[in-house]
């Protein structure tokens, strides 16, 4: 891997196709992987030198494609990884950790970690115009950061995705494409114009630079941690690359000697109405089935998961399970979070918070056991699941008796309950 | 039936560059012998060893995922249009 560290080969057949814009083995159509050369950053790529770096995703710059000499934009990720023990006492435990990515900037989600990895690729191939399939999230990181870094961007979406999730793609002045069908069919077009145009698709033909920037998650996690893994993860399955990803990052740093070796169990989550990787989990299918998704978790609602195959693999390689949640029981865990955590996440994060409360309930998860739960979105975009959730308050003259009024008929609490004064 | 196949650039030096093939075929099975006959080096980029569908490739017919319209059992229709997509996994498990 001569001048990089790192190179595409073929997962399936092992052809190494060295660095380039394609997401394809030609010879047998199976997924390019980023392969790393690990002997060279061992022993120098250390604990107290990534200490010594900046919190954002590239002090793990060793362990991401990137360019010679690149120099990052954007100080992306290290989001908090919070300690959820109101959270975990509703749950049944008292190790409950949130990786919140609700808070990743600039956009919200943990994609802008991918997206950065992708653009840094974008620019050192030469495109000048960079491009997506999406059902929000990405949408919104790929417009961000193409402004930030000078691209055009052109964004596909499926009609009906939620207003904040489009405006927030719009204001940042990408050439935005609504298309009349599900994400599934989204993403079907987006591959034909990316063999038809000289565009960086940042999940089609960047795809395998794109996805290392998930491992960033992972990473975090453990030094987090204090340098340690989790007993247990669970990760809102889309795709399914995310869960693969962290599982990745997880053995580099066992590999490169930065964690202690330990068995960790992945779980995936999804929601009931587009559940295709749960589903074979369930039925013990190696493979999954097509669904036709309806959920309000449009941020999950793909049907034909292209990486549900390795997300099947490392759920059962590991021990773990996967499970899916009904609508309004990941509305219901949105409330759980934002009421116990002051955590506020979209429809994914209220599938993944729901789906642990189902693993614990059967005994999959132990509650002595460290548990992270991967937090992937902000819930100011999906505010609409929240409609008719809350009443809209009449609003009261600004009197203190008024006020008064207002409590006792709020809380029942009578006048002579409610002390005036205060003794100092 | 008549029908037409969309051929990805990925595969297209597999069949002389040629991009759309107009063929006839009942079913997917049929097609893929249809294929077989025309382009015999396209064969093993199709199907694995076992004459399986590789798992990375996707077939629509009239823009629709064909296991949604029965699989192997879909019966072609005069004018289907047949996509062949790769799948963009970047799985590693």
């Amino acid at each position: 891997m001569p001048g990089y560290g790192y190179e595409l080969r073929c997962r399936e057949c092992g052809k190494s196709w060295g660095n380039q814009p394609r997401s394809i083995c030609d010879d047998c159509f199976s997924p390019l992987e980023v392969f790393f050369d690990y002997d060279a950053i061992r022993g120098t790529f250390t604990r107290q030198q990534i200490a010594a770096r900046a919190p954002n995703m590239w002090r793990y710059a060793e362990l991401l494609p990137l360019p010679e000499n690149y120099s990052p934009t954007l100080p992306i990720g290290f989001t908090p990884l919070l300690n959820a023990p109101r959270l975990g006492e509703r749950l049944g435990t008292k190790n409950l950790f949130l990786k919140n990515d609700a808070v990743c900037l600039p956009t919200l989600s943990f994609k802008d970690r991918v997206v950065a990895v992708a653009l840094a690729q974008a620019r050192n191939f030469g495109f000048d115009t960079v491009a997506c399939s999406s059902t929000g999230n990405l949408a919104n990181a790929v417009a961000a950061q193409a402004a930030r870094n000078g691209f055009h961007a052109w964004i596909f979406i499926p009609a009906d995705l939620e207003p904040a999730k489009i405006v927030g793609t719009q204001v940042f002045g990408a050439n935005l494409v609504r298309i009349a069908g599900s994400y599934d069919q989204v993403n079907r077009l987006c591959s034909q114009i990316a063999d038809e145009r000289n565009w960086g698709f940042v999940n089609v033909n960047l795809r395998p630079y794109y996805a290392e920037g998930s491992k960033t998650v992972g990473f975090e996690i453990a030094e987090q941690l204090g340098w340690r893994l989790p007993d247990n993860i669970v990760v809102p399955m889309a795709g399914g690359s995310l869960i693969t990803k962290i599982k990745k990052a997880f053995g580099e740093l066992i590999e490169l000697g930065l964690v202690e070796p330990k068995p960790v169990r992945f779980f995936g989550a999804q929601a009931t109405g587009c559940s295709p990787i749960s589903t074979a989990i369930k039925a013990g299918n190696s493979e999954i089935e097509p669904q036709k998704p309806s959920t309000v978790a449009r941020s999950l609602a793909i049907g034909n998961p292209a990486d549900g195959h390795y997300a099947i693999k490392t759920i059962s390689q590991t021990g773990g399970w996967a499970e899916d949640v009904s609508d309004s029981e990941l509305v219901e865990s949105i409330q759980l979070l934002a009421e116990t955590e002051g955590v506020f996440t979209e429809t994914a994060g209220g599938v993944t918070v729901g789906t642990a409360d189902k693993l614990y309930r059967q005994g999959r998860i132990h509650p002595d056991e460290t548990t992270v739960l991967c937090v992937t979105g902000n819930g100011l975009k999906t505010t609409d699941v929240l409609t008719g959730k809350y009443e809209t308050e009449v609003p009261i003259p600004p009197k203190i008796a008024e006020f008064d009024r207002y409590l006792e008929s709020r809380l029942g609490v009578g006048e002579k309950d409610v002390p005036a004064t205060v003794e100092v | 039936m008549n029908i037409t196949v969309q051929i990805p650039t990925a595969l297209r030096r597999h069949t002389s560059g040629i991009e759309r093939i107009t063929c006839t075929a009942a079913n997917l099975g049929e097609l893929f012998s249809a294929l077989d006959q025309q382009f015999p080096d396209l064969r093993p980029h199709l199907r694995d060893d076992a004459g399986q569908i590789r798992r990375f490739l996707n077939i629509y017919v009239n823009e629709e995922d064909i296991r949604f319209l029965g699989g192997n059992t879909y019966a072609f229709q005069d004018g289907d249009e047949v996509l062949l997509v790769p799948s963009i996994a970047g799985g590693l498990a």
